[in-house]
């Protein structure tokens, strides 16, 4: 005897978030059936298998039917098709728009295009996350982008308005919005070490200070775009270390400042003009789109690492850091003084949330 | 498109003025007695419409033996003694006549009364027995025939299908009472006779009535009829089609012109028998009682069932004589006029105060007079063990009771009831018009015996002695017969415990026989041990002496037969049926036997958390909380190979079948437990060959189980009677309220729904636990409010449909419906949701909740088809689609209208066709519902002055979004 339909509607409609979750995972129904089983449901409930098949279907043919609306959470909330408790919407939202870290990792900074949507099947292969899975995450970021990437206003509110997500998911994905729209390299091997949360976290220290809505709330693609006219000021930074007295007098207030308070102060002495050449550098090459998607590459090469093999800990280079950037106020001799604070307090924060094994 | 809305259940829709329509319970469109659902009052105000059946024949005898079904009379008659009384005491299948071809042409042609070919039914065989038992499906119980008296009885009354001498002998039977009651009894017995006389149809469909008006239930009546449709002899017809399988979807009044007439004979020519047979058992009407067809091909099984009662005298008299119309008219204008009328509980009080002076008191208070005979004791219309009643011990009582209604408010329950199923299949020849019907026919008693076996069987396990809300649906499809009988089994305490069940070899010599055998009857008494834990059936002990039982065995106990043709035909049984058994003996003689006993315990048991029941409400449960899930399940099976299947394995296919919905169902709802699933229909039908569609719609309603228990004889307690009659003139007064201020929506108002509306509020309180708490609210403000309210609700409804969405949302917070909202919202999507929750029950009402005002029927049909059935996700996903949108559609109705809930939601049709080599799929469904607007009891404890301030502003602004 075959089962040749097999529906079951409720007027509210029945959620089972261990199942969306597992289809959201992507797995086939028969795959899903089998994590059930495995989960000891049967056992529990008393169930036998082909009533677990068929309330597996069940969920599956809902959350197909469901899926467009999610594409548009604004209008899960306001359909008439399907009753939907509002916190039950608030989950299906919350997890249908949830990633998993290591996919995140592989396409952060990528363009979201057909191009790299072709390369999902590796990435799947590469993080073992299902193919559909990928599909659905990757669809997710590009829906996102496409909808705020031309909204004025602030990059996580439009994104929690339109998407109805919470604070947290909100601005991970104003993250990796501004991390797709800049094309930041994420992916090399020098920065495997880095963590999705990382990288979300300098890209609002950037969001913040470096956008053009940190000077003008009120332009198009405020959070999306780096100022162009700050990053071409940066230059005049260079006088830094271009300057033979500057650098010197900076070193010297660099040094009394840190004397007695970092334990790898002699290291630091030795390194300062090393370092100071390489922070001024990057910024002064940040005119460059190349050099700007590069920025996290040179942080790690130019700087971080060779902090590394001098062995200076986490704490040392936030300390230096902060001598390095305030000390500059007291040379007399360098005007760039707004300047120069809007690039290091981000640089700062960037290096300090990236210096970890 | 060839798909045709009508399908031939359903054999014609719309506000009909057909006089056959109102007797289908399913049809609720415009006919004000489909209120078949919890209302007390209904029937006394709108009484008049109720009972009295539209019904257009003839009461004059003669005039009516002139008529089609006369024929058929006269050829019962002339047949021998023991064919006729089978006849007429069978509930189930007396009229298993059908029109032979020679009649096709003409109605008036003589009938042919098929049975059973004859062996079974030679006197004295088994099989004779066996056919005994099924005709006595009408009646309650299924004890040993004893074949030596219990033929003569029957014999009498068969042969007195002369209404007097039935009128006489239930006269007689009156007298069977206990002694103090017996003059009175009588006279009144005789009243209601008298006040019923005239009257030809004495059929309620409703199955709620007001505390004592059922005095005495006597059991189920039922009655069917094969039928042939002679359209398909039409060759026009036939030319026009073309398409073998298209016709039956079609309408054929359009064929044949004089059909309607012919098939209001069938319905009267069943009426009547139903008729009879609640004579036969000493009631006068007939209640709960439905009308039902199955059609396939131009074969048509209707059917027809409910309950043999009898009514309290006093009440009905109030209502039937012209005057006390008239005093109910003249008094229903006060319920809307004021709230301090107490009209109806003066009323109630009086028939309570009427009854004690007949001397009805004790039963009635205790709960336990309507389990009490109606018939004479020592003329009994079939066998029965009769024990004196366990709760008065003054009047008799049988061992067990089934019923069509729901379990009586004031009845006297021991623990918990459960849902019973009896289910069976039975292959048939593919045959067409005549030897079709035949074969029908000679299938239907035995199937009606065995379903009623199996019910009977499962009832004992359970270790319960009544079933109430009996639903026996049968099938028929091009190859089979489907039997699926429902019911809601429930310990009555008045009735006598049931006995075990004890299982009998065949061959009492071999060991390791008797060591299977005695495996099984220990499972069998572990089970009915391990069930009676789990419905919490614990009896108080009654010493048998005390009660004068005529039954010396304190586990009385009856025998059991089993109607499998091929395995019972052993002469020896006899000897066991004879005399007092203590035996509910079930014998296996063959594998089939084992097989039966098997499946009898491997019904899976409601997991843990879970109760299920058909009825609307589970005594026992009374802390209902608020939360409730509607759902529809469908499901499509395909038997391969259906003729290489034994019946045993289409049996077993069919009832795992079911088994397994039930077990989806508590799976999938496993989050709401503890829950009861009420109200669970299944509808079974036959679309092709090998395809079995079986559809279910019920609600699960979860139960606080630590909540401490209300009261659950609301009937016998005054006071809270008197309070939730006050609380329900109030609402009346409401409702009038809203009439007047709403009347740029009255045209949407059904005037009956008013009756309703008024009725079934008043239920509702009487179950709704919160009915007392609620009186403690101050009325004068309340009436206000409630009418603030809906006027609010009525606005945001209006905005709705005008897809504002401003003034929704500032005004949100002011409405107690979307303050109800506003609980669960999250703080994101609250502010641009503004879609209403709206309930679906198939309830008459909603736990925790008042119904301030019915909106109308809701009653939709909806045909879709799709041409790109895979790309839909195949069968299944197209008709989740549909059906998820016609939920959609029927609350987007409902919340158009103003209402927040539908009530007595049913699917009445759920046709499916596919033809998956075109990629097509063509589904009809018909749904139907109450809409209302409905208030939580919580919300007018919470916050009781905040929605009258607010209320009252909206009203205030309403002015400018209304014009």
């Amino acid at each position: 005897m075959a089962v040749e339909l097999d529906v079951f509607v409720g007027n509210t409609t029945l959620i089972d978030k261990d199942v969306y979750q597992l289809w959201l995972d992507g797995y086939s129904v028969s795959d899903a059936v089998t994590i059930r089983i495995q989960s000891g449901i049967l056992e529990q409930t008393g169930a036998t298998q082909d009533v677990l098949e068929s309330d597996t279907m069940d969920h599956y043919r809902a959350f197909q039917m469901l899926e467009r609306l999610l594409h548009c959470p604004s209008k899960l909330t306001n359909q008439l098709l399907f009753q939907i408790p509002p916190p039950m919407q608030s989950m299906l939202i919350e997890k249908y728009y949830t990633f998993d870290e290591p996919f995140v990792r592989e396409v952060l900074g990528k363009k979201l295009s057909k191009g790299t949507k072709k390369d999902l099947d590796d990435v799947s292969a590469k993080t073992t996350i299902t193919l559909k899975s990928c599909r659905r995450q990757f669809d997710n970021f590009k829906r996102v982008f496409k909808v705020v990437e031309e909204m004025k206003g602030p990059l996580v509110e439009n994104i929690q308005q339109n998407f109805l997500l919470s604070d947290r998911l909100a601005s991970d994905y104003a993250a990796i919005v501004f991390f797709a729209n800049n094309r930041f390299e994420t992916g090399k091997k020098k920065l495997q070490y880095l963590t999705f949360e990382d990288f979300a976290s300098c890209g609002k220290h950037l969001i913040h200070n470096w956008t053009l809505g940190a000077v003008d709330c009120m332009v198009d693609d405020m959070d999306v775009d780096l100022d162009r006219e700050f990053l071409q000021d940066l230059k005049d930074l260079k006088v830094l270390i271009t300057d033979k007295d500057l650098l010197d007098q900076h070193k010297s207030l660099v040094c009394t400042a840190l004397r007695s308070k970092v334990s790898s102060f002699t290291e630091m002495e030795a390194n300062f003009k090393n370092l100071s050449r390489a922070l001024i550098n990057i910024a002064a090459k940040l005119i460059h789109t190349k050099d700007v998607r590069d920025l996290f590459i040179d942080l790690v090469e130019k700087f971080i690492e060779p902090c590394k093999s001098d062995r200076l800990s986490c704490n040392d280079v936030g300390i230096f850091l902060t001598q390095y950037m305030n000390t500059a106020r007291a040379l007399d001799a360098f005007k760039h003084q707004s300047l120069w604070e809007r690039y290091m307090g981000t640089i700062k924060s960037c290096i300090i949330t990236m210096y970890h094994e | 498109m060839w798909f045709p809305i009508q399908r031939p259940e359903r054999v014609s829709f719309g506000a009909s003025a057909k006089p056959w329509m109102p007797f289908d319970s399913q049809q609720p469109n415009s006919h004000c007695y489909r209120l078949e659902t919890n209302s007390e009052l209904l029937c006394i105000c709108s009484y008049t419409h109720l009972h009295w059946v539209p019904f257009s024949e003839d009461p004059n005898p003669v005039t009516h033996s002139s008529g089609p079904s006369t024929p058929l009379k006269n050829q019962t008659y002339s047949f021998s003694p023991s064919k006729s009384y089978s006849r007429q005491s069978s509930s189930s299948d007396t009229d298993l006549s059908l029109t032979p071809k020679t009649a096709a042409p003409s109605p008036e042609g003589p009938r042919i009364f098929l049975f059973p070919s004859s062996p079974p039914f030679s006197s004295g065989s088994p099989h004779h027995k066996s056919t005994q038992l099924l005709r006595s499906e009408a009646l309650h119980s299924l004890t040993p025939p004893h074949s030596g008296y219990a033929s003569p009885v029957c014999l009498r009354k068969t042969v007195s299908f002369n209404e007097e001498l039935l009128l006489t002998a239930s006269g007689m039977g009156s007298g069977s009472g206990g002694k103090d009651g017996v003059p009175l009894k009588a006279l009144y017995r005789q009243q209601t006779q008298s006040a019923f006389e005239h009257r030809e149809f004495p059929f309620f469909t409703l199955t709620t009535f007001p505390p004592g008006f059922l005095v005495h239930v006597g059991g189920v009546v039922s009655a069917r009829s094969v039928k042939l449709l002679d359209r398909i002899h039409n060759p026009a017809f036939v030319g026009i089609m073309g398409n073998t399988r298209s016709y039956k979807l079609l309408d054929w009044n359009s064929f044949n012109a004089d059909e309607p007439e012919t098939r209001d004979a069938w319905w009267a020519e069943i009426r009547q028998e139903i008729k009879s047979h609640g004579k036969a058992l000493g009631c006068h009407a007939v209640v709960g009682y439905s009308e039902s067809t199955s059609i396939c091909e131009e074969v048509c099984i209707l059917s027809a069932s409910g309950t043999a009662a009898v009514l309290n005298p006093k009440m009905l008299q109030d209502c039937s004589t012209e005057g006390c119309s008239e005093h109910r008219l003249s008094r229903q204008p006060s319920f809307f006029s004021t709230g301090s009328e107490k009209g109806e509980f003066d009323f109630f009080l009086q028939c309570q105060d009427s009854a004690s002076i007949l001397g009805l008191d004790d039963a009635s208070s205790l709960g336990c007079s309507f389990c009490h005979i109606p018939y004479d004791e020592l003329n009994m219309p079939f066998p029965a063990h009769l024990t004196y009643c366990y709760v008065c011990r003054k009047q008799k009582v049988p061992d067990v009771l089934f019923t069509t209604i729901e379990p009586p408010l004031e009845a006297a329950v021991t623990g918990k009831g459960c849902l019973i199923q009896a289910r069976l299949c039975r292959q048939k020849k593919k045959t067409q018009g005549e030897a079709n019907a035949t074969a029908i026919s000679n299938l239907l008693p035995f199937m009606e015996y065995e379903l009623h076996t199996q019910l009977m069987n499962k009832l004992k396990l359970r270790g319960m002695n009544a079933l109430f809300g009996l639903r026996i649906q049968i099938t028929v499809g091009e190859n089979m017969l489907m039997g699926l009988a429902s019911a809601t089994g429930l310990y009555l305490t008045a009735l006598p415990s049931p006995g075990g069940i004890q299982i009998a070899g065949k061959t009492p010599n071999d060991s390791s026989y008797e060591q299977h055998i005695s495996n099984i009857q220990k499972k069998i008494n572990d089970t009915i041990i391990k069930n009676r834990e789990i419905y919490e059936i614990n009896p108080p002990e009654i010493l048998e002496e005390l009660l004068g039982s005529p039954i010396p065995e304190t586990r009385q106990r009856s025998r059991l037969f089993r109607s499998q043709s091929e395995s019972s035909d052993d002469v020896s049984e006899l000897d066991l049926s004879h005399g007092k058994k203590d035996a509910f003996v079930l014998e296996i003689d063959d594998a089939d036997a084992v097989e039966d006993i098997h499946s009898l315990l491997t019904d899976t048991p409601t997991p843990a958390g879970f109760y299920s029941c058909n009825t609307e409400i589970m005594p026992g449960i009374n802390n209902w909380t608020s939360d409730l899930q509607m759902f529809t399940t469908v499901r499509v099976f395909r038997l391969n190979n259906v003729t290489g299947l034994t019946s045993h394995g289409l049996n077993k296919a069919f009832s795992d079948l079911c088994e397994n919905l039930l077990k989806t169902l508590y799976f999938k709802l496993r989050s709401m437990v503890p829950c009861c699933l009420c109200h669970v229909n299944f509808n079974v039908a036959l679309p092709e060959d090998e395809l079995i569609q079986v559809s279910v719609t019920a609600v699960a309603i979860t139960y606080d189980k630590d909540q401490a228990q209300y009261v659950t004889k609301v009937c016998t307690d005054k006071t809270i009677l008197k309070a939730s009659v006050e609380n329900e003139d109030q609402l009346q007064f409401t409702l009038e309220l809203c009439m007047e201020s709403q009347s740029s929506q009255s045209a949407l108002h059904f005037s009956p729904c008013k009756t309703m509306g008024i009725t079934e509020s008043g239920n509702l309180q009487q179950v709704t636990p919160a009915a007392q708490r609620a009186t403690s609210v101050d009325y004068s403000s309340f009436a206000d409010r409630c009418s603030s309210w809906i006027e609010f609700i009525k606005q945001k409804a209006q905005t709705i449909r005008r897809g504002s969405i401003k003034t929704i949302a500032s005004l949100d917070k002011a409405s107690p419906l979307a303050e109800a909202h506003t609980h669960h919202r999250s703080p994101i999507s609250c502010t641009t949701s503004t879609v209403t929750v709206v309930e679906m029950t198939p309830l008459s009402f909603i736990p925790g909740a008042k119904i301030a005002k019915y909106l109308g029927i809701i009653n939709m049909f909806f045909i879709r088809e799709t041409t790109s059935l895979r790309e839909e996700g195949g069968v299944s996903g197209f008709l989740h689609a549909f059906i998820a949108e016609v939920f959609a559609i029927v609350r987007a109705h409902v919340a158009a209208l103003g209402g927040n809930a539908v009530v007595s939601y049913i699917m009445k049709q759920c046709v499916f066709m596919e033809n998956a080599n075109k990629n097509q799929a063509q589904c009809l469904i018909n749904v139907s519902g109450d809409a209302v607007n409905l208030f939580r009891d919580a919300d007018v404890e919470s916050a009781p002055s905040q929605p009258q301030t607010s209320g009252l502003q909206i009203g205030n602004g309403s002015g400018d979004v209304v014009t």
